[in-house]
């Protein structure tokens, strides 16, 4: 390196960052890249990339590839491959590392699918439970209005079968609940 | 002899969408000597989504049922006194992996607790053991115990045992079995005098929220699932897992308006299943409550069911007098070749 030139600040590779990310081993180094996790994938042919196709993108340091893809987030999170998986790579978890990644510099451009993350922990974080009917009706109209007509025989079927509340549920614990979550918020951010 | 108890996670869907896998599973507590406890406040786990965005957070949120349940331990002295019993699969899945991974990732349980010490509340990852109700049902109470309250045998009636994927997966039982092809539903289902259909897909995915992510790819998996399941003319899906139940059977209608397929399999819970040949009444174990209509299906083992409220009586006409003359068939007629259909 020349003299003078500016020192280049110590980043993690992006190999080293999905490891630390994921909680216990990744084993993510292990892949054979045999194919065993895209082969039994049951959403695998909607994917940009197969799931050995992104980790050998991953060790390539391809980050900003494999972060707008959209291999993690049509992950159904079925854990086919992890059991498959000869090395026991931990494929599922390794996707919602990648997940969490491409929120961060909103890499990857179709909003659909995070946004439900967001609209079910909202509820979650406020309430302390899930709300289904509040949950769908939001998403719908945000992503697919006219979805709603669409399904709309299977809402009316949910509502007359009464398997829809119209009220969320708050638990008596939410202040506690809120610090906790503040609290594990704060020890994330700090680990980064 | 002494009842089993459990300390219990119903889930966030079991309050409404799967009311039906509560009562059901609540109806069938007593005659298999079973007593669960609510654990107290507990919180959503989080599903699918909660860890898509916050790692440490999810993890903490679902620590804190396992703080709950920990507190809340029947101390009866026996080996089911810190077992936490969760119907629903993800929920079982959540909290088994919680527990296994501030077990197994030391860094991970610090953390976990000292945001839990933030709510007031702290957990000793291994003090809970996370169970999933097939488990306790298959092996804590047993095939004879559980032949002998068969009063109703579901003799005639085939059903596809569907497992889905998270209560088969990854390891995280103590019990091993195969996480592909696992037969303890198949016999529990035989046990009730069922004839049980050998299932290929019985672990594949019903694909989770993925109806509300990209269309093509949920409904193509519920497709593939009601498909081979017709496919073996299996009468119904037996489930145990709510999500399971809500994609095959109330996004049945849509998958098939989308594939122009004209499926009908009704998926009721394996606790309805036990109930039914128990001899307890449909009501009670929540049947009805299916959009799917389950009651011809029903009908082979002599289980009757009320038709629900809204479809008592005809539907009014309203253009019956300027409407083109069609042929109009007597009540008994229509009834008549409604059963010479084969």
């Amino acid at each position: 390196m020349a003299e003078g030139a500016p020192s280049v600040p110590e980043r993690l590779s992006f190999l080293d960052e999905v490891q630390a990310r994921t909680p216990g081993e990744s084993r993510l180094l292990m892949c054979i890249q045999c194919g065993t996790c895209g082969g039994s994938c049951p959403s695998g042919a909607d994917m940009q990339h197969t799931p050995r196709h992104i980790f050998a993108m991953i060790r390539a340091d391809m980050r900003e590839e494999v972060l707008s893809s959209n291999t993690p987030w049509y992950c159904v999170s079925c854990y086919y491959c992890t059991v498959r998986c000869p090395q026991d790579v931990h494929i599922t978890d390794i996707m919602y590392t990648l997940k969490r990644m491409s929120l961060v510099g909103h890499s990857y451009d179709s909003s659909t699918a995070p946004d439900f993350s967001k609209m079910f922990i909202n509820w979650v974080e406020n309430y302390g439970r899930a709300f289904e009917l509040g949950l769908m009706s939001q998403h719908m109209l945000r992503h697919n209005p006219l979805g709603v007509f669409k399904i709309a025989d299977m809402g009316i079927g949910m509502v007359t079968k009464g398997r829809m509340a119209f009220t969320p549920k708050r638990i008596q614990g939410m202040a506690g609940l809120k610090q906790i979550i503040a609290k594990a918020k704060e020890l994330e951010e700090t680990h980064d | 002899m002494t009842n089993l108890r459990y300390n219990y996670f119903p889930g966030c869907s079991l309050e409404r969408n799967a009311e039906a896998y509560h009562k059901s599973s609540m109806a069938i507590a007593g005659p298999l000597g079973l007593e669960f406890a609510e654990i107290d406040d507990w919180n959503c786990c989080g599903a699918t989504e909660y860890i898509s965005l916050h790692m440490l957070a999810s993890y903490a949120i679902i620590a804190r049922n396992l703080a709950q349940a920990a507190r809340n331990s029947p101390d009866n002295g026996q080996a089911s006194a810190h077992d936490l019993v969760a119907p629903c699969s993800a929920c079982y899945l959540n909290l088994s992996k919680c527990d296994k991974y501030m077990r197994t990732d030391t860094d991970l349980a610090e953390k976990v607790n000292l945001a839990l010490a933030a709510g007031g509340l702290s957990y000793k990852p291994g003090s809970v053991h996370v169970r999933h109700l097939l488990d306790v049902v298959v092996n804590d109470v047993g095939s004879s115990k559980i032949k002998a309250q068969v009063t109703r045998p579901l003799k005639g009636l085939r059903v596809a045992p569907y497992y889905g994927c998270l209560i088969s997966r990854p390891g995280l039982r103590t019990d091993e079995h195969d996480p592909e092809y696992p037969t303890s539903l198949d016999d529990l289902l035989e046990c009730l005098g069922a004839e049980v259909v050998d299932f290929p897909l019985k672990t594949h995915c019903c694909g989770g929220h993925m109806t509300q992510i990209s269309e093509g790819t949920g409904f193509e998996l519920i497709r593939q699932l009601v498909k081979g399941a017709a496919d073996y003319h299996a009468d119904m899906i037996v489930t145990v897992c709510p999500m399971c139940q809500l994609n095959l059977d109330a996004f049945q209608s849509a998958m098939n308006r989308y594939f122009k397929t004209t499926y009908h399999v009704p998926v009721l819970y394996f606790t309805q299943m036990m109930g039914l040949a128990f001899g307890q009444n449909a009501v009670t174990l929540g049947i009805g409550a299916e959009l799917v209509d389950a009651r011809p299906a029903l009908a082979k083992i002599g289980v009757e069911v009320p038709p629900p409220p809204e479809a008592e009586g005809a539907p009014k006409r309203k253009r019956d007098d300027k409407s083109l003359p069609m042929p109009k068939m007597s009540k008994q007629a229509d009834a008549a070749t409604r059963e010479a259909k084969p």
